[in-house]
Formats: C-alpha cells, sequence, structure tokens
C-alpha cells in the first residue's frame, strides 16, 4: 500500500525566485525505509517539511501538485491533524526544543500532552523512548544543558513518543558520535520493521547504504533518480550531483569490481570485503 | 604552543569529574580529538579558551597561565573557538557584522576588521550575502559563517567543534581548504570531530578521549592503526582502513588512494 504519494509537487519559498522543488513525484510503500541524499540546497529539507505540512501552512509561498501521506492530502489538512500521520525530526534540535518545558521527561510529554494522550499511556511511553534512546539518566535535565548528542536524542524520542505512522528524519545523527548514531540508525530501522514508514534525510552516505530501501537522490529540487542503495551509488554521474558515493563504493569503483551477476557496486563493508576477496590478489 | 598538564575539571563542586589528570603538549601539527559524546572533548577546547576555570591543573598557552587571566576576553586575541551550534555563535544583524564583530573586540581597526571578514567570507563562499541576515542562512552557511567569523580573528590556535556537520562535499572541500591554509600560515589547527574520513585526509595528529581521560595520543595513522583500545573507546577506524585491514592488509591505510596502490 502507498502511505506516501506525492504527484507534480511545486513549491517556492515567499521572496525567493527559484523553485524549491520542481515537479516532484514518487511514491513510498508503508513500512519501507527511504533515504534522501543531494547537495547543500539540493530541497532535501524543503521536501521533508512538504511532507509533514510545514511546506505550505508554515512557510506559506506558492505551492502545485498533491503531497498525500497516510491517506491525508497535506494541502487540505491543518498541521494539526498531519502530525497526528507524520512526525518530523528537526535538523538541528537545538531548533526543536519547546523551551517551554524545564525537564527532558517534559519536553517529551509535550507532543503528547498536545495530542490528549491519557497520563497512563504518556508515562508508559515516555518511558519507552527514554530507554530506546538510552537517555534514562538525563530525564530531570534542563533540555538546554544537554550536549548535542544527547539533545538530538531526546528530539528524536519526543517525536517516536507520538507513534506516527510515517517517521521523518533531517539527518538525525548529525551530533552524535559514530556508537551513537549506529544505535539511532538500529532503532530507526527497527522501528521501520513494525511498519512503519521511514523518510531520512542524509549526508553520511555510507549509513544510506546500509539502512535504506531505496534512495531518493534530489539535484536543484529536481528528483534525478529513486532506486535501490546499489543502483544509486553506482550512477557514473554522482559527483555532478555533490554527492560521493560510500567509501567502499568507491575503491571498488577504482579497482573495477562489481558485484557477482550483477552491474552494480557493492555499498557497504560486508560486501565489498566479498568482492574484493575474491578478485584482486591480496598483497 | 599549549602546555596543559595535571588539567581536572567537574561541572559541579565535588561532582564527577568531566576531566581527571590530563597531561598534553600541542605543537603546530593540526590535530583531531576525537572520541564518544559525553567524552570531554568540548569541556576541554572550553578551558583552553579560558571560558571554563580548571578545578586542578594548569595550562599555559604561548608560556602564559591561563588560570592567570581574570576573563576568556584576554584570551580571544590568541585561540578563537568555533561553536558546535552555530545559534550559539551568532547574533548580528548581518553577515559581515557577524564576522566584523571578533576582530573589532580584540582591538582591530574598522577597515582592518572590514578587509579580514570579507576574506573569510570569500574562503566560506558567503562573500555574496554580505547584508543578509545570518538567521536567514541555512545550517550549513551558518557553521561556514561561525568558521569565518573565527579565522577572521587570525588567532593563532582556532579550535573547529564539529565543522562537519550538515555539510555536502563541496562545504567539506572548502572547510578543508580553509584547514590547509591555515595551516600553511603555521597556525595550529584543532578540531573535536566524529567523521573519521575527514580526520584520515586531514589531521596530522589524533588524540582519543575517553571518560574524562586521554587513552590514546599520536599520528593519526598510528592512531587508527589500534584497533582495540579504539574498540574501548567506542571510536571506529576510518571504513577505508576498516576495509583495509579485514582485507589483511598490513599497512595501516588511511584513503582510498593509498587503499589502490597497495592493490
Amino acid at each position: 500500500m502507498n502511505k506516501i504519494i506525492v504527484q507534480g509537487l511545486k513549491y517556492k519559498y515567499p521572496l525567493s525566485d527559484m523553485l524549491a522543488l520542481d515537479d516532484i513525484s514518487f511514491q513510498v510503500n508503508e513500512g519501507e525505509f527511504i533515504g534522501i541524499i543531494g547537495k547543500n540546497s539540493s530541497g532535501k529539507s524543503t521536501l521533508c517539511q512538504a511532507l509533514v505540512g510545514l511546506v505550505p501552512h508554515f512557510y506559506k509561498g506558492a505551492y502545485g501538485g498533491k503531497v498525500l501521506v497516510a491517506g491525508l492530502e497535506v494541502k487540505n489538512h491543518s498541521l494539526a491533524d498531519i502530525s497526528l500521520k507524520v512526525g518530523m525530526v528537526f535538523q538541528n534540535p537545538f531548533t526543536q526544543v519547546t523551551g517551554s518545558k524545564m525537564t527532558v521527561y517534559e519536553e517529551i510529554a509535550f507532543g503528547l500532552e498536545n495530542i490528549g494522550v491519557p497520563r497512563k499511556e504518556m508515562i508508559d511511553r515516555i518511558d519507552d523512548v527514554l530507554t530506546l534512546l538510552k537517555i534514562e539518566h538525563v530525564k530531570d535535565h534542563n533540555p538546554f544543558d544537554l550536549s548535542g548528542g544527547q539533545m538530538q536524542r531526546m528530539a528524536i524520542a519526543s517525536i517516536i513518543a507520538m507513534k506516527p505512522d510515517i517517521l521523518v528524519l533531517d539527518e538525525p545523527t548529525s551530533q552524535l558520535d559514530p556508537a551513537g548514531s549506529e544505535e539511532v540508525f538500529n532503532a530507526i530501522q527497527s522501528l521501520s520493521k513494525q511498519g512503519i514508514t521511514v523518510i531520512l534525510a542524509e549526508h553520511k552516505m555510507e549509513k544510506v547504504a546500509q539502512y535504506c530501501d531505496r534512495v531518493l537522490l534530489l539535484n536543484d529540487g529536481r528528483v534525478v533518480d529513486v532506486a535501490t542503495p546499489e543502483i544509486i551509488f553506482s550512477r557514473d554521474d554522482l559527483e555532478t550531483y555533490g554527492v560521493l558515493a560510500p567509501v567502499y563504493t568507491r575503491v571498488c569503483r577504482a579497482l573495477g569490481v562489481k558485484k557477482d551477476g550483477s552491474d552494480c557496486y557493492p555499498v557497504t563493508l560486508e560486501a565489498a570485503e566479498r568482492v574484493l576477496r575474491k578478485g584482486v590478489p591480496l598483497v | 604552543m599549549i602546555k596543559v598538564s595535571n588539567l581536572s575539571f567537574s561541572y559541579k563542586k565535588g561532582g564527577a569529574p568531566v576531566l581527571a589528570g590530563i597531561n598534553l603538549e600541542f605543537d603546530q601539527r593540526s590535530t583531531a580529538i576525537i572520541g564518544q559524546n559525553g567524552a570531554g572533548k568540548t569541556t576541554f577546547v572550553k578551558l583552553l579558551k579560558g571560558l571554563l576555570k580548571p578545578d586542578n591543573g594548569d595550562i599555559l598557552i604561548h608560556n602564559v597561565n591561563v588560570k592567570m587571566k581574570t576573563t576568556a576576553a584576554e584570551m580571544a586575541g590568541t585561540i578563537g573557538l568555533v561553536f558546535q551550534n552555530p545559534n550559539d555563535q551568532i547574533f548580528k544583524r548581518t553577515v559581515l557584522e557577524e564576522v566584523m564583530f571578533g576582530p573589532l573586540n580584540i582591538n582591530m581597526g574598522k577597515i582592518i576588521a572590514e578587509r579580514q571578514a570579507i576574506q573569510a567570507l570569500k574562503m566560506v563562499e558567503l562573500d555574496d550575502k554580505l547584508e543578509m541576515n545570518p538567521h536567514d542562512l541555512s545550517l550549513s552557511e551558518k557553521k561556514l559563517l561561525c568558521i569565518a567569523s573565527v579565522v577572521a580573528m587570525d588567532t593563532d590556535i582556532i579550535i573547529l567543534d564539529e565543522p562537519t556537520i550538515a555539510q555536502d562535499i563541496h562545504g567539506k572541500e572548502k572547510i578543508r581548504e580553509i584547514i590547509q591554509a591555515l595551516k600553511d600560515k603555521h597556525k595550529l589547527v584543532m578540531t573535536i570531530i566524529h567523521d573519521m574520513d575527514f580526520v584520515a585526509e586531514n589531521f596530522e595528529r589524533t588524540i582519543v578521549f575517553n571518560e574524562g581521560k586521554v587513552l590514546l595520543d599520536g599520528d593519526t595513522r598510528y592512531v587508527f592503526s589500534q584497533k582495540d583500545i579504539l574498540r574501548e573507546a567506542k571510536v571506529e577506524a576510518p571504513g577505508i582502513t576498516q576495509l583495509a585491514e579485514k582485507l589483511g592488509f598490513k599497512q595501516t591505510i588511511l584513503t582510498v588512494e593509498e587503499f589502490i596502490q597497495m592493490k
């Protein structure tokens, strides 16, 4: 079933002369994990905001085409309605924090209070996400006393607690160390396996390659391609779109070693190791 | 340039130490500080800059004890820190004013400050946005603006806290060029960073922090060869280093080019 349908979406910010999104069309199935990649200003964050309705309801501007999320047409529904179905984790966790709550625990409760979740369930959900994101030990801290990494975990926790059908994340692990990013990606993957649809804008190509089912490549507000990580990262013209393939793909391409029986290069450490072991003799 | 001896620090008096018994010397080698979140990296650079006061130990910068300075302002002409979160740093109304603020504050004349600011903004390719409000920039542009603000101050020591966050390859390339330009001017460039590929390609020395202590310190190639210690600090070697190691390469590989040469 299509959980997200985007048809001919065009969007221009107020005061801007250029289309930020230019005739975007794609569809996403329920439970799919989609990565959005592209250079800065290619439209990744704008597209994320179009899926939660901040484009056009909050930013205004000129809007055309259609975005359907979990059956709701974004243009015709309020942010409040859409927020019950789609949750978004902001690129900069510092801008997501409400500023009106004194503790991490209450900060995570904020969204739940707003949608009227009963107290008992609220407590259960908050406890769950505190554990999932490993931030129980800071639950009584002031959100602004957290480190960048802890704040990012809190930002993700507060959205996951709302149990959206669709989870949109804009570079959710930028402040995290490698072990922390891995943990967060695992947590997101397990949600995706439970049937939550995930859309993730990301610059860490190794992670996109490892976790995403399909990758959407954006350039100047247009969709260049939507395909599996292997197909996308094996494109010859990737660098012209300001994207560098995972290091494993680059090294296999330089050595001309493709995956067995396919026209694609490996995109993960394991796959690269496998083909390189067979390929060239080792030093 | 910097000598740190027996440095300890905790945020609450008598509380758990965030840093304990740190002894380090810094020369002009570009240096990356890596380690888990909470290892004490940001606290350490705030101490260097004089934004925090050590509980114990000494920090000498150009043979001046940071403790003896009463305010961070007195250190501002010597050591520049680019914050992790640009919103903590930005507060002026235009891009140009933002970058001129630091130079003016350390008593550069207006004309020189403006020249320094424009030169720094050229390096980050924001010189066509001088009159824009910094808060209207994208996150990646804000990060570059903050780097320019510190570069314009022409300090001997420049510390970048997570410079590559939100940058695409073009942005990273610009940061790479800036670091190289600063190195060419014999400045000490330090960074706190989680992007190990960027460390491998750009920094001569790497220091691993773990639970408030220095776990490992040395040439970047040596540090990334110490698999077991890295694991203890929950830090990963760059992807290409891991691939080479899995394939049984004897040497520690840091870049794709090195890998291909070895094959």
